[in-house]
């Protein structure tokens, strides 16, 4: 089943073009991985699939539901026609950032109640019990509930934000660059939550400088450069024969894992 | 300092009050108008919002409140005897009072939220667009608690000169703490006792406001704390 579907994104900032017409499908327990270097227009590109950042032309459907976009009269950048639709299509598709975004000011079990409670109307005692499990499924102690995000380590707020993304039982999951601003030391807490995740069938997008993750727990990889798709296919197949002379590039510069 | 006096002088502490408080909540409102105004991609509102706060804040406060008691009705009566009406504009020196204090307060308010909503970091409401939360779940849940803590320095500043401002309406005949002990104090001849005591009740003001503003600053810094150390 298509679980999202974004085609031909471009994308400009002033007169830069940052995204020449990029599309991507999902179906149900796809985990893929977009990489490139910096600049190469693909966090641009997964905000451009929740609208955190408006593209100049392109399409987005989730679960088979197109978003309605709509020129906005001053700048030609495309918005949601129906900011309803929206809302809704937002809720289907949930995000966790790089610099995990929680709200400071709510404790962590506020933090993944929020949206369930106030956007999917789930009443709230369900909502904490729902919270509760995920929290718990992502490895952190329940006593964790009253604490403020300040008061946890960067991997426990980045499993705090998938427990929030989880609850709201989402169609597809947006990754932006999950472990990039953690210490080395505390990547793979986060990892080995996402690989639970992608072993489990969830639906999954991810923004990643992890080769390993992209290439033992993704379904297909996209090379991104400079705004265009370079290379893309199944892991194995871009890892060991890379075509383009960029992704050689690209994967010599690294470790192999 | 005779008794009779100093009860008329506290018992007006109440209007001083009152007025400082209709006031505080309509600078309020203005401020929080103006500051999404100042923030908002709409270039007629920015520009609004701009030209009324350095308006304002360019004017001295006095001449703000005489412009508004005496200018401003004789300005209408004006049109309204050129449209031929049978009937004289008059504003109620309370009313002028509290709106002129509004008018140049919410211009400072303005600015204070503005800095405020500035200051909150750009991925709290990215976070909550992301996860489809409404826009006004987004204000009253996310940017609000969150404005609370960064803006009530200036809000404290703002309210203290404020209180003290309120003092200015006396000279629109609004019997107020500052009239009263004017009265007093030509009446007995006595301006020190009297300009003393008004001088502490608006102190008295001031010392409980900000043992009660640093209250709730207390509550509002819950889950920063850690990261100041």
């Amino acid at each position: 089943m298509q679980k999202l579907h974004v085609s031909d994104i471009h994308k400009r900032f002033g007169s830069v073009e940052v995204l020449k017409g990029i599309s991507l499908d999902a179906a149900a327990g796809d985990v893929i991985s977009i990489i490139g270097s910096s600049g190469s227009g693909k966090s641009t590109f997964l905000r451009c699939i929740n609208m955190l950042e408006r593209p100049n032309s392109g399409s987005i459907a989730v679960n088979g539901e197109a978003l309605e976009l709509t020129a906005d009269r001053r700048d030609g950048t495309l918005r949601a026609k129906n900011a309803a639709q929206l809302q809704r299509m937002r809720a289907r598709l949930s995000m966790v950032f790089q610099n995990f975004c929680l709200w400071s000011h709510m404790s962590v079990l506020d933090n993944v109640v929020e949206a369930p409670v106030s956007v999917l109307r789930v009443p709230r005692k369900e909502a904490v019990e729902r919270a509760k499990a995920n929290l718990g499924k992502v490895g952190l102690n329940l006593d964790v509930c009253d604490r403020y995000p300040s008061q946890l380590s960067g991997g426990q707020q980045q499993r705090v934000a998938i427990a929030r993304a989880l609850s709201m039982e989402p169609d597809v999951m947006l990754f932006d660059e999950p472990t990039s601003a953690l210490d080395p030391e505390l990547v793979g807490e986060v990892l080995r939550v996402m690989q639970a995740l992608a072993e489990e069938g969830r639906t999954m997008v991810v923004v990643t400088h992890e080769m390993a993750f992209a290439r033992h727990l993704s379904s297909k990889v996209m090379l991104l450069h400079a705004g265009r798709v370079e290379e893309e296919g199944a892991p194995a197949e871009l890892f060991d024969n890379p075509r383009s002379a960029r992704l050689q590039q690209f994967l010599s510069g690294r470790l192999q894992s | 300092m005779p008794g009779g006096y100093v009860g008329s002088i506290l018992a007006a502490g109440g209007v001083t009050l009152s007025l400082a408080f209709v006031s505080l909540l309509l600078a309020v409102l203005i401020g929080m108008a103006g500051a999404f105004a100042k923030l908002s991609s709409s270039r007629p509102l920015r520009m609004t919002a701009t030209v009324y706060t350095s308006f304002i804040r360019g004017i001295p406060d006095l001449v703000m409140m005489l412009l508004v008691f005496y200018s401003v009705p004789a300005l209408l009566n004006q049109w309204v005897q050129g449209m031929g009406w049978d009937m004289t504009i008059e504003f109620s020196p309370f009313g002028a009072g509290a709106a002129t204090l509004a008018l140049i307060f919410g211009a400072y308010m303005t600015e204070t939220f503005r800095g405020a909503l500035m200051n909150i970091p750009k991925g709290q409401l990215e976070a909550a667009q992301a996860y489809g939360l409404a826009r006004p779940r987004i204000f009253w849940r996310i940017l609000l608690p969150q404005m609370m803590r960064l803006a009530l320095p200036g809000f404290t500043n703002n309210w203290l000169v404020m209180t003290k401002a309120t003092a200015l309406v006396s000279l629109l005949g609004v019997q107020d703490v500052m009239f009263r002990a004017r009265g007093a104090a030509e009446a007995t001849g006595k301006p020190f006792s009297f300009y003393i005591l008004a001088g502490g009740f608006y102190l008295a003001i001031t010392a409980v406001s900000l043992f009660v503003l640093s209250r709730v600053a207390r509550r509002y810094e819950a889950g920063v704390k850690e990261l100041a150390r």
